[in-house]
């Protein structure tokens, strides 16, 4: 008290535009109107210039006619479905470009990333050469390189690589036989599902028994008989009983083209080579850096112990390294997605090309389709990152 | 707190009121001194950048004259080369002034998207480039057949009508860019390539061996191309149409790039309204006397421009002759 500071009592109470609670709250008040504001005044301001000058606008015109044909629908389409249905033609298009190119991009970086690390000097070497060829040059170069690479060689329709009288492949695509099933696959079906199920019980208990015991149990090879072997048993058992459960639609050249059958077409696979080739490299970097954020004594203290190198590798430094790649490998995926808008320019019909391609020169409704666009993108890309956000969380270290 | 709000509100009003002043398409012209003509990326004959960067063509040749009348200068001229994807938000949004991109005229676009036909330029119809060994005679053999075109044209929607409606099948392979569509039917991607006949013509020269190339005789649809302004600004829709009808009507009177300025003391009182010598029409279009007269002058009457630009690509000029010869062009009297 003596020197003046008080000690107990309270100080006096401030202004209330003094108090740091409130005057944060005020700010971000503010802050919140100041956005609400801009962002209302945009799009009011669109809307009364698009109708000033007799611009159509509104949603309707999903309903509409489209009037136009799309190479590659997985849901059927026809020239008289609706722009909606252009919509979602083109979002399954894109939705699947980006699901199978994950895949390949995926199995392919792992592969080159280990074996940028490889100790044999030519491994290690054609590894980095890939890298650093593949991450260094435009992505679109490389999709119209290989859509050219994998256009020129092929024969004409008339000429077509005929493997059996049953895959055919030309610069029109690769036709392979359509599966069709009827009720005497049911069977397979239902043991084709059990197989699954039990499988993955099959692997809980044997970790189980590993983490009590020690012992390891054969999980693959019953598994892969139990997916495989069992189904393909029944299949040949139903044969005998009651006819083939399949039956295969083989394309047939008609005309000017193979008719029938299932396609897959040029731009598809060029466009998946371009994406996965690309994305690899950057996710071979990732594992790269992954692997080599794992302190080496860890492989020395396994070795130690008697492990040998490869249950080294898969239990003691993937499972380590992967809390270093899944975040990197998220940005790769959520990249690969966006960069397959780049098929437009070799005609493969993604959401980009029919829908904010040849649907908004239709209807001219531009605000509305690039607007659905971006949010397609956006969700997209959020359920994507949650996804993997999920996976890091539950392959995280847990610390107790 | 109240200074900031007072001042967010100021801000805000600022805004609002740069927003709302009413674009005048003339008088931003002239105060820029440079008229911005949305064109293509490279169609030859109509618009296409020559080996040292200059843009020609008779879509070019209509933006020159367009400058020449409003500015005094064909050359001041800025190409904005646009895809078939955005050529109409361009307008939209003002970042052109004119849009001469070789565009068909239809209900839709005329009356949905807030832009102005101006009239039409050139008549065309869509056709069907085939292989010379693939032996076919008719569009009607094509069933079946693999089909490459652009994205987002009208042509996309008229082969859709053309073989629904003839109950043939077929697939279609749609670009982005017009030099990719020709790139890949050159490569065997597909059987036929279609597009206006015009664009064929011009296409054709990009092939490996132009000579063993067909196109079909069917025309399947009209396609009046023409240029397009903003809807709303009357005073230049009224030039942008004039300066066509310009065009037309000097080849009609015999006007050419040459003779203008001695045509401009002919005894025919229409050549002598057209140029300038009697009356004031430019007056009535914001414009002075000799506005006419300077766009032809510039890239001559509508027969010289064919004749440079869309002659040497093999196509005769057909339906885009004068009413007089039996054509379809035909201007409103200049009175």
């Amino acid at each position: 008290m003596a020197n003046g500071i008080p000690t107990g009592a309270t100080p006096a109470r401030a202004v209330w535009w003094r108090d740091p609670r409130w005057r944060s709250l005020i700010y971000q008040a503010i802050a919140l109107a100041a956005v609400v504001a801009v962002g209302w005044y945009l799009v009011d301001n669109t809307l009364s210039n698009m109708e000033r000058r007799g611009i159509t606008s509104g949603f309707d015109f999903l309903s509409n006619t489209a009037g136009f044909d799309i190479i590659q629908a997985l849901v059927p389409y026809s020239a008289t479905s609706t722009y909606g249905s252009v919509f979602l033609v083109g979002l399954i298009n894109t939705l699947l470009i980006a699901a199978v190119g994950v895949v390949f991009a995926t199995m392919l970086g792992f592969i080159i990333g280990v074996a940028r690390l490889s100790s044999n000097w030519l491994i290690s070497t054609l590894a980095t050469i890939y890298i650093e060829t593949f991450r260094n040059i435009p992505l679109l170069l490389q999709i119209l390189f290989w859509y050219h690479a994998v256009l020129k060689p092929l024969p004409g329709p008339r000429e077509s690589i005929n493997f059996l009288d049953v895959i055919f492949v030309n610069n029109r695509g690769l036709y392979l036989p359509l599966p069709g099933f009827n009720q005497a696959f049911l069977p397979v079906f239902v043991v084709l599902v059990a197989g699954i199920v039990g499988t993955i019980m099959l692997r809980r208990w044997s970790r189980k028994r590993q983490a009590a015991t020690g012992q390891l149990f054969p999980v693959v090879r019953w598994g892969l008989f139990a997916i495989l072997g069992l189904p393909a048993l029944v299949f040949v058992l139903m044969s005998f009983i009651s006819g083939p459960p399949m039956e295969f639609g083989i394309a047939k050249l008609t005309g000017f083209n193979f008719e029938g059958g299932m396609v897959v077409i040029p731009e598809f696979v060029a466009l998946l080579v371009a994406l996965s080739v690309y994305t690899a490299a950057f996710i071979a970097e990732a594992v790269r850096s992954g692997i080599q954020a794992v302190s080496h004594g860890q492989t020395e203290a396994a070795y130690a112990l008697g492990v040998r190198p490869a249950p080294t590798m898969k239990l003691i430094i993937i499972p380590q390294a992967m809390r270093v790649i899944i975040p990197q490998l998220t940005n790769q995926y959520l990249n690969l997605t966006k960069n397959s808008s780049l098929a437009v320019f070799i005609a493969y019909p993604d959401l980009v090309a029919v829908f904010m391609g040849t649907s908004l020169n239709q209807t001219g409704q531009a605000v509305e389709i690039v607007a659905m666009t971006m949010a397609i993108y956006l969700t997209i890309s959020l359920v994507t990152s949650a996804v993997m956000n999920w996976y890091n969380a539950r392959i995280s270290l847990v610390e107790r | 707190m109240k200074r900031l709000i007072t001042v967010g509100i100021a801000a805000g009003l600022a805004v609002a009121v740069t927003a709302a002043a009413k674009a005048d398409t003339l008088e931003n012209i002239k105060k820029a001194g440079v008229l911005k003509c949305g064109v293509s990326q490279g169609l030859p004959g109509f618009s296409n950048p020559d080996n040292k960067g200059a843009w020609t063509g008779i879509d070019v040749d209509y933006c020159k004259a367009l400058a020449a009348a409003i500015l005094g200068d064909a050359k001041k001229v800025k190409y904005v080369p646009l895809s078939a994807k955005v050529r109409f938000t361009a307008l939209q949004s003002g970042e052109i002034d004119v849009l001469s991109r070789n565009t068909t005229w239809t209900f839709t676009r005329d009356t949905g998207l807030g832009l102005n036909f101006v009239g039409v330029l050139y008549y065309d119809g869509q056709g069907f480039m085939v292989r010379k060994k693939l032996g076919v005679k008719s569009a009607k053999q094509l069933s079946g057949a693999a089909v490459c075109t652009n994205t987002g044209t009208t042509t996309e929607l008229n082969v859709s009508d053309y073989f629904r409606s003839n109950g043939l099948k077929y697939k279609v392979v749609a670009f982005e860019k017009a030099d990719e569509v020709v790139a890949a039917y050159d490569a065997g991607r597909c059987d036929v390539y279609t597009t206006d006949r015009s664009g064929l013509a011009a296409q054709r020269t990009k092939l490996k061996n132009p000579a063993a190339h067909v196109v079909l005789p069917e025309i399947i649809s009209k396609e009046p191309l023409g240029p397009l302004v903003r809807q709303g600004d009357d005073k230049f829709f009224n030039i942008a149409k004039w300066v066509l009808n310009a065009l037309l009507t000097a080849e009609e009177l015999g006007v050419t790039s040459g003779n203008a300025g001695a045509m401009m003391k002919s005894k025919n009182p229409e050549i002598r309204r057209l140029l300038g010598s009697e009356g004031n029409l430019g007056a009535k279009i914001g414009l002075d006397k000799e506005w006419a007269a300077r766009a032809i002058k510039a890239v001559g009457n509508y027969a010289e421009m064919y004749k440079r630009n869309v002659t040497p690509l093999g196509l005769a000029r057909g339906v885009n002759k004068l009413w007089s010869n039996g054509g379809l062009l035909y201007s409103p009297p200049f009175r």
